[in-house]
């Protein structure tokens, strides 16, 4: 056949040879058939804004309240700006950038505003790290996604100001243990946050994986508190006030409190997220076939580094050391993997996170004999998924049953 | 070239000390960048709303709860009830601890101030007036039974309520390492 021959005169000649050989045939010369039209017409141009191919439709979960990563469509430990967890308390606002200022006053030498140009003029600093809502777990039924389970976590390559820089700009006195972050969304989000953190890591960030931040996540401006509950980490940042005191909020007071122990006490200003871990393949909806497979998932932890993930085929009673991928990031999301042949029948597959503090994971019995059976945020037990006979995964809710 | 291999062939002028002290391994950072632009008292006066637990913040104002029914009914009972039995929205109104409402969980009475005064009604927030913000405040509080029908709630007698929840909040007492906490 000459290189010039019409595209359907091949086809034809496909079709006959795909009907005659029959069905098991016809898929590699479906790819051969693609692979030589690709090259028969120029392509697309550049353009402005590249979009996701046609056949890649990952989305988010939303609810009236938050938004969930797919966090079984993701690979590695990034996560695309637009896939990014949200949760918020009023809606999104508009903000132009050009009307944008952050107040800092109360207890400093010299109460000022900063425009978004001023911030950005700051020495600047780029940070991985995870965000986490502490409200981040579904038990739900046996046909849950990862995303589902919990994806309120995301990672990001946040760029801003250390907020000690701009603590130290404005005056700071010394006598201030608490600051108060407030938004600028119809929910006006505040949260007290201890002074130590602003000495610390926090940051008022203005990028997200290089670009503007995402609307829901704070544009032009806001807080991150590396390895904290995501809410503290208030968006449309729009005033700091120092304080010799906490403000008590709804948002810490009513809310993010959780009950815990026998004699009715609240748990307050539980900030730093524990250590956790969940396997992203394979999960619900798969269905494996027998051989090789990858158990890939996310481990990490808000006090710092992720020092080893544990996987189990045979719901807990042998564990083994699953690989990390270097490198791993202080409070950031670690990507782990760890081969496995599957030959047939039930399993249920695990995974259990450590950190550097030495705190292992807990199961859901452990959290809570812990706390008592109102715990209501900063739930990070083990989860596992089941396989059956048949290869079908589905999640294993018999693991978080009270 | 650097600056201590200079001083150290023996020239020790003061200049040369200070270029030296300047060439070490930190890049020179100001003591302030001069960014940023002095905040007025009036600027810091529209935004500075939050109220503490001390009442710091609560502004003139006044209401009983016979002056908060009518504003509950018409701002807030299509979400929370007419009786804040919760709806929608959650309950306000109940000592029970499975539904934590300002009765059973709510640690400070200034903090409902606060919060109703920045974030409700949900449809148009920041728009009740401080004498409406009071009003709902008191028909709360004694829908709750915390406070009488006829006590007034200002900026005086708000921080004064002891909220039933008051001494069941704890800090966080998780540190990390093997416990579970």
């Amino acid at each position: 056949m000459s290189k010039n021959s019409p595209p359907t005169s091949r086809l034809s000649r496909r079709e006959l040879i795909a009907g005659t050989l029959g069905a098991v045939a016809a898929a590699p010369l479906a790819a051969q058939q693609q692979a030589v039209e690709t090259t028969r017409r120029p392509g697309r141009g550049p353009n402005e804004l590249d979009q996701r191919s046609p056949f890649v439709t990952p989305r988010r979960d939303p609810s009236p309240t938050s938004s969930r990563t797919p966090l079984q469509d993701l690979q590695g430990t990034i996560t695309p700006a637009d896939l990014h967890f949200e949760r918020h308390h009023g809606g999104v606002p508009e903000i132009d950038p050009d009307r944008y200022e952050l107040l800092v006053h109360g207890m400093v030498d010299r109460p000022t505003v900063f425009t978004l140009a001023d911030l950005k003029r700051f020495p600047a600093v780029s940070r991985i790290c995870f965000l986490e809502c502490s409200g981040n777990l579904r038990r739900g039924s046996a046909e849950t996604l990862p995303q589902m389970v919990c994806g309120l976590t995301s990672q990001t390559e946040w760029t801003g100001v250390m907020l000690s820089t701009v603590l130290n700009e404005v005056g700071a006195h010394r006598g201030a243990t608490w600051f108060l972050a407030e938004g600028q969304d119809a929910a006006v989000m505040t949260r007290s946050v201890p002074i130590d953190k602003a000495y610390d890591d926090a940051m008022i960030v203005y990028a997200q994986n290089g670009d503007a931040l995402m609307p829901g996540n704070g544009y032009p401006a806001r807080l991150l508190l590396p390895g904290w509950e995501g809410n503290a980490s208030v968006k449309w940042l729009r005033r700091i006030e120092l304080s010799d005191r906490s403000f008590m909020t709804r948002e810490e007071t009513s809310r993010y409190s959780e009950p815990v122990g026998e004699e009715g006490q609240i748990r307050q200003f539980s900030f730093v997220m524990d250590a956790r871990s969940i396997i992203t393949e394979p999960a619900y909806p798969t269905t494996l076939e027998p051989g090789w497979h990858e158990i890939r998932g996310l481990a990490w932890s808000g006090r710092g580094l992720i020092t080893r993930v544990e996987v189990s085929v045979d719901g807990g009673a042998n564990w083994d050391g699953a690989e990390l991928q270097a490198p791993v990031l202080p409070k950031a999301h670690a990507r782990f993997r760890h081969p496995w042949h599957w030959e047939g029948g039930t399993a249920e597959i695990m995974s259990r996170a450590t950190d550097e503090t030495g705190y292992v994971q807990p199961s859901w019995e452990a959290l809570r004999t812990a706390r008592g059976p109102r715990t209501r945020y900063h739930q990070n037990p083990v989860t596992s998924w089941t396989v059956g006979d048949d290869g079908r995964v589905l999640f294993g809710v018999e693991r978080l049953r009270s | 070239m650097n600056a201590t291999r200079t001083a150290a062939a023996g020239l020790t002028t003061g200049w040369l000390i200070a270029v030296a002290a300047q060439a070490g391994a930190q890049p020179a950072k100001p003591e302030r960048f001069g960014l940023g632009r002095p905040a007025t008292e009036a600027e810091i006066a529209v935004l500075d709303i939050d109220v503490g637990p001390d009442g710091a913040g609560l502004p003139i104002g006044q209401g009983r709860a016979g002056d908060g029914a009518p504003v509950w009914a018409q701002a807030c009972a299509v979400c929370h009830g007419a009786a804040g039995e919760g709806g929608t929205a959650g309950p306000v109104v109940g000592r029970g601890q499975d539904r934590p409402t300002v009765g059973s969980y709510w640690p400070y009475a200034t903090t409902l101030w606060d919060y109703i005064n920045r974030a409700m009604p949900r449809n148009r927030p920041g728009t009740l007036t401080a004498h409406e913000v009071y009003g709902l405040v008191a028909w709360i509080l004694a829908a709750n039974e915390i406070i009488g029908e006829a006590d007034v709630m200002d900026a005086e007698t708000l921080p004064a309520v002891l909220m039933p929840a008051r001494d069941q909040f704890v800090p966080d007492d998780r540190r990390g390492g093997p416990e579970v906490r």
